[in-house]
């Protein structure tokens, strides 16, 4: 039980307020257990996804016909699919491409998302409604003709993959982030900003961002399954990811045709990817808690 | 908040005409069109459809007679997939089973939601944290193209209980209902746990702990709707998109909805169809935001404290 | 072994499930009647159709989904045995054949009756010939009346005066059609739905008869002529016809009604058969051929199919422009491993077009596989084990079957060639545009026979066929298909198309792969349903029969 104006002292204490509040935050997260455990094993399966293809158990694309679809044995410890190809080596090829588009998500709507909502909610007035209705026309556009135009336009190119991805990925949090802000610029400490003369910026940039990024961390950890399934989606429309390469969302579509036959293609996809989330949920906690300024005075 | 609202609702105007504009100019680049076939039309017939659905035309003058008549007599003209109805017939048959189907996945989503993610912010880092978190994690890991076909495969061919598929008996309608709702269950619960953390931890909490209230005071009175904010922020796109349908949840179960309509008018190339969900969504997209604006006013804590 | 092994991890799957349900719902309730129990006793047939239906208008819509209810409805002056298709007797209780074979008499009974209770006339069918062929209402299927004299003047509008048309009413109850040619097949053209005959009244009264967007076909509106009549269309839901009480022939008809369900999901109407909801489905799930095959092959159907599964190749493009690289590729395709393997529905590979008994037809000139020799045309070609060969691409539409056999084509090539391929999925209408513009390398297709006979595969590939689509042109070709329309003498002719396909193989702009199998699961009690090579299901015929 410290300080009554634990808040106020944090934010407008001009120099060290964000070297204290990362600083902070690091060292309560170290501390965080599980969220280290899901930070490590999130490290541990990118690092393995992401060497695979110098160090794969086999290939992606080596066909076995005469094999078929096999239960998991010595020579293939996860199976094998409807080609007889190797299932471990499938999913770490898949891997890298669902992690990518996870972190492109999360960065889009993490930069665009949180900056939009955030300048939105404190600014208001005009330049708010015009932001807002420029989202909803967002949301209210049809996505898939959006994506075949992208197609038509522009050609095949991952990089496009991500910018559709992120297109929408930020619009949520845009407006998460904007509900957030408003309630706080009622708070004393962001009054009290003003009062002192802080420019719009500063006080958008210092004050409203840090203490929202709890909830961000938190939405943002919810995204990634959303949009490494909707990777699947866009590899349906020819924009994702081009046979043989995989990735978990199109592993875990096909797995689920033949989940009473050969329900190992369903549920190793989809272990990799739910551990995933959960280490990321943990993650995302444990840094909601870590971000959290008040908590710590507990 | 009257003026508010009635401002919004102009407000809606431009967005919907913005949105009928872009969609129907990108609609005319899009590959491909809603004759064809693989077996292709003969350019004569081609020629004699087309001119029926007054295709022939430039296309600035498809776009002022089809908002000539859309905004004079609400017609969203004919279904260029299916011949014999009207897209106002389709959607008027499809929608209410759409809005039934996501209203109930959407009680579903809240009632358990927000009840573990209350329960879970209140008893922090113990299993009444830990397995209602990790429950809602795994709803949002296993995609409902995987839970719907579980739940048939259990209830309806196990133990007989339901049917596999349709929408004709009150009973056909729980396992959509749960495979929809269970994905928003997660969010809304994990979204709910983190409002509710950060709103426990502040000031005037801590003075109303201090004086000695109670944890149901605490928790209703003071907590509840400042700890809401983010789920309401989120549940306003997410309710105009759980009530025009899960397409996955309506094949799954076979619901005669409009997600197929919303969905299948792109593929098909549909254009009046498409441009009939595409306004539909949006006026939901503007109503449910809306509708969410006005809930956060009224449930931010600190201009209630102000009054 | 290893199937014993894979069911009895499903069936230690189903019962985990089950254990873990126990828990959570309602220990030991019994069982509850399910929907084909009280359609055994009803004599109700639950049906999955595949996709709703675009409308039940016979001059408006081209799909086999359509056509499958529109069969319930209306009858043609010919229908079809049940057993192997062959045309019996329909509206027309008998016709004379001209002894030139162009002239065609049908005489129509005197008991057939709309579901109006209005008789059917000559003049009906007349009326109905003359809409299908009018040009504004751009009816897809009007090509199936080109036999005609005239016909197709008349729909391309060279022709404005419909009575110069090989139609003519004789009576009320006589109807005469003069052919162009000597046609074999135009009895089977019969059976097709641009045939059926409308009760033009009812169209006019709900719209304009000559234009599309008309709603005459709604329950209480539609008026037809066959053994059910319209009692209920829930879009996407259902649609279901009941049994007509005017149908001259309704002392055959045993079934009460039948319910067409558009099921899109084929692992949903899988469940929705094993829930016990519908007595014939309209396909199953290729991974579930191998479990029905062990466990359940009572209700497993699976049977020949006039549809082939082939790759069209670009003969534009570079480097399958060269007819040796073509060749070179098609025999480097196992499809003996693509059937057993992948498909497993029972298929024949294909290594020709046609499928092999088309209206007694065989296809002489066989496709051989042979690395060897693909090897060495490759080298002739320019390209020695591959070498210095360009990527080539394989389009396809985004279907996961689709996928598979492109991916194990894509792995054929690369080792037995040292080809490489690039896979390209797009969406249906964008791959649609793609391959009408000629727009890819290598392009998955697939062809349903319209009728019983090697034309409706060997015209596609003339010159100027809208279904063509491979950039090749080929005026010796072109010759032998129309000398086989004009040979009178049906052995002849049946040479004529040998002689054609053989050119067709040796130059290959298509690489055949397979042919199709129906598959589909159909409970016992089911009677009077044959499987047929172009699936159609006469359902006066049928009933259900439980067992006591």
């Amino acid at each position: 039980m410290s300080a009554e104006f634990p808040t106020v002292t944090q934010h407008t204490g001009e120099v060290e307020a964000g070297q204290s509040l990362w600083q902070d935050a690091w060292h309560r997260l170290r501390q965080n257990k599980l969220a280290l455990i899901g930070a490590c094993f999130i490290a541990l399966l990118t690092i393995a996804c992401f060497l695979t293809p110098l160090i794969a158990p086999g290939s992606y694309e080596k066909t076995n016909l005469a094999l078929g679809p096999a239960a998991p044995s010595h020579a293939h410890w996860l199976g094998t699919d409807i080609l007889g190809r190797d299932m471990l080596s499938r999913i770490l090829f898949g891997g890298c491409i669902s992690l990518s588009v996870g972190l492109a998500a999360t960065l889009v709507s993490v930069l665009i998302g949180v900056l939009y909502g955030a300048i939105s909610g404190y600014v208001g007035g005009r330049l708010d409604v015009v932001m807002m209705r420029v989202v909803d026309i967002a949301y209210s556009l049809p996505f898939v003709v959006f994506v075949i135009l992208i197609l038509v336009v522009f050609g095949r190119n991952i990089v496009l993959l991500f910018m559709a991805i992120g297109a929408v990925s930020w619009l949520d949090m845009a407006r998460i982030v904007r509900g957030q802000v408003m309630s706080l610029k009622k708070q004393e400490f962001v009054e009290a900003a003003v009062a002192l003369g802080l420019r719009k910026r500063r006080i958008i940039l210092r004050h409203m961002i840090p203490n929202v990024l709890g909830i961000v961390a938190i939405y943002a950890t919810l995204i990634v399954p959303s949009v490494m399934l909707l990777e699947a989606f866009l590899s349906f429309l020819g924009l994702g990811v081009q046979a043989p390469m995989s990735s978990w969302g199109t592993l875990i579509n096909d797995g689920r045709k033949s989940m009473e036959e050969y329900p190992w293609l369903l549920i190793y996809p989809s272990l990799f990817f739910s551990l995933t989330l959960f280490s990321l949920n943990f993650l995302g906690d444990g840094l909601r808690d870590a971000l959290d300024v008040r908590a710590s005075k507990d | 908040m009257l003026r508010f609202i009635l401002k919004r609702i102009l407000e809606a105007i431009p967005v919907l005409f913005i949105v009928a504009t872009i969609t129907f100019f990108l609609l005319h680049r899009m590959p491909g069109g809603p004759f064809d076939t693989e077996r292709p039309m003969t350019p004569e017939v081609k020629k004699q459809v087309e001119a029926y659905y007054g295709l022939d035309k430039p296309v600035a003058q498809q776009y002022f007679n089809y908002m000539k008549r859309l905004v004079l007599h609400g017609d969203l003209g004919m279904s260029q997939k299916y011949f014999g109805w009207s897209v106002n017939e389709l959607l008027a048959g499809s929608l209410p089973v759409s809005l039934e189907l996501g209203l109930e996945g959407l009680l579903f989503a809240l009632f358990f939601g927000l009840l573990a993610g209350i329960i879970a912010s209140l008893r922090k880092n113990t299993a009444s944290d830990y397995v209602p978190m990790s429950i809602a994690t795994l709803g949002i890991c296993i995609p409902n193209f995987v839970t719907g076909p579980l739940l048939i495969l259990v209830f309806a061919i196990y133990f007989g209980q339901f049917n596999a598929s349709g929408w004709n008996f009150p009973r056909d309608r729980i396992l959509p209902a749960m495979t929809l709702g269970l994905y928003y269950m997660a969010y809304i619960s994990r979204l709910t746990r983190g409002g509710m953390l950060e709103i426990l931890n502040q000031d005037f909490i801590r003075t109303a702990r201090a004086k000695g209230a109670s944890e149901r005071r605490i928790v209703w009175k003071h907590s509840l709707r400042g700890g809401l904010l983010s789920v309401v922020s989120f549940l306003g796109p997410a309710v105009s998109g759980i009530v025009t349908g899960s397409l996955v949840v309506e094949l799954i179960f076979d619901i005669p909805g409009a997600a197929r309509f919303f969905v299948g008018a792109a593929f098909n190339r549909d254009g009046p169809m498409l441009m009939g969900t595409t306004l539909v969504y949006a006026v939901l997209v503007v109503v449910m935001n809306l509708l969410a604006d006005v809930v956060q006013i009224w449930m931010n804590p600190r201009l209630r404290f102000e009054e | 072994m290893q199937f014993a092994s894979k069911h009895l991890s499903r069936r230690r799957f189903v019962h985990c499930l089950g254990a873990a349900a126990t828990f959570s719902l309602l220990p030991g309730c019994a069982k509850r009647e399910t929907l084909v129990e009280v359609g055994d006793r009803d004599l109700v047939l639950h049906l999955g159709n595949g996709t709703e239906p675009q409308d039940i208008d016979p001059g408006v819509v081209t799909g086999v989904q359509e056509y499958h209810i529109m069969m319930s409805l209306l009858e043609g002056l010919v229908s079809e045995d049940p057993v192997d298709l062959h045309p019996v007797p329909g509206v027309a209780e008998r016709w004379d054949v001209s002894p030139d074979r162009r002239v065609y008499t049908f005489h129509l009974r005197d008991n057939a009756k709309w579901s109006n209770g209005e008789p059917v006339t000559a003049r009906d069918f007349l009326e109905t010939y003359q809409r299908n062929l009018t040009p504004s209402l751009g009816y897809e299927y009007s090509y199936m009346h080109f036999v005609v004299k005239n016909a197709e003047a008349y729909n391309t509008g060279k022709l404005t005066d419909f009575n110069q048309c090989g139609y003519k009413v004789i009576d009320d109850r006589t109807l005469e059609v003069t052919l162009d040619n000597p046609t074999p097949y135009f009895l089977s053209l019969l059976l097709h739905h641009s045939w059926y005959p409308v009760h033009m009244p009812t169209l006019r009264k709900y719209g304009d008869p000559y234009q599309r967007g008309n709603r005459w076909t709604r329950p209480g509106r539609y008026v037809g002529n066959g053994s059910f009549v319209l009692a209920k269309w829930r879009v996407n839901d259902v649609i279901e016809v009941r049994k007509s009480p005017t149908y001259w022939d309704r002392e055959r008809v045993k079934l009460n009604a039948i319910r067409f369900y558009p099921i899109e999901s084929d692992d949903t109407e899988e469940r929705a058969f094993r829930a016990g909801q519908l007595h014939i489905t309209y396909t199953l799930p290729p991974s579930k051929i191998e479990y029905y095959k062990t466990n359940n092959a009572a209700v497993l159907q699976i049977f020949p199919f006039l549809t082939t599964y082939f790759y069209r190749v670009n003969v534009t493009k570079p480097p399958v422009n060269d007819k040796r690289v073509r060749k070179a590729l098609a025999m480097a395709i196992d499809r003996e491993s693509i059937v057993k393997d992948i498909v497993k529905g029972g298929e024949i590979p294909a290594f020709n077009l046609t499928p092999p008994g088309t209206a007694g037809y065989t296809c002489r000139a066989q496709l051989r596989e042979d690395i060897a020799a693909a090897k060495q045309l490759l080298a002739e070609a320019g390209y020695p084990d591959g070498k210095g060969m360009p990527p080539v691409e394989i389009l396809y539409n985004t279907l996961e079957s689709h996928r598979t056999i492109a991916e194990a084509i894509q792995e054929m090539w690369k080792t037995k060639l040292g080809v490489d391929a690039r896979l390209v999925n797009e969406e249906w209408k964008v791959y649609l545009d793609s391959q009408r513009s000629l727009n890819y390398q290598v392009c998955r297709a697939g062809w349903t026979g319209d009728y019983d006979d090697p034309n409706t595969f060997l015209d596609l590939w003339t010159t100027g066929s809208g279904n063509n689509e491979t950039g090749w042109s080929n005026p010796e070709y072109d010759q032998l298909i129309v000398q086989a329309a004009a040979t009178v003498d049906p052995q002849q002719r049946l040479e004529v198309f040998q002689k054609a396909e053989a050119l067709l193989m040796d130059e290959m702009p298509i690489i055949p792969i397979y042919f199709y199998t129906r598959i589909y699961l159909q409970r016992p009690e089911v009677k009077g349903w044959y499987s047929n090579i172009l699936d159609n299901h006469p359902y006066k015929y049928m009933s259900l029969e439980a067992p006591k």
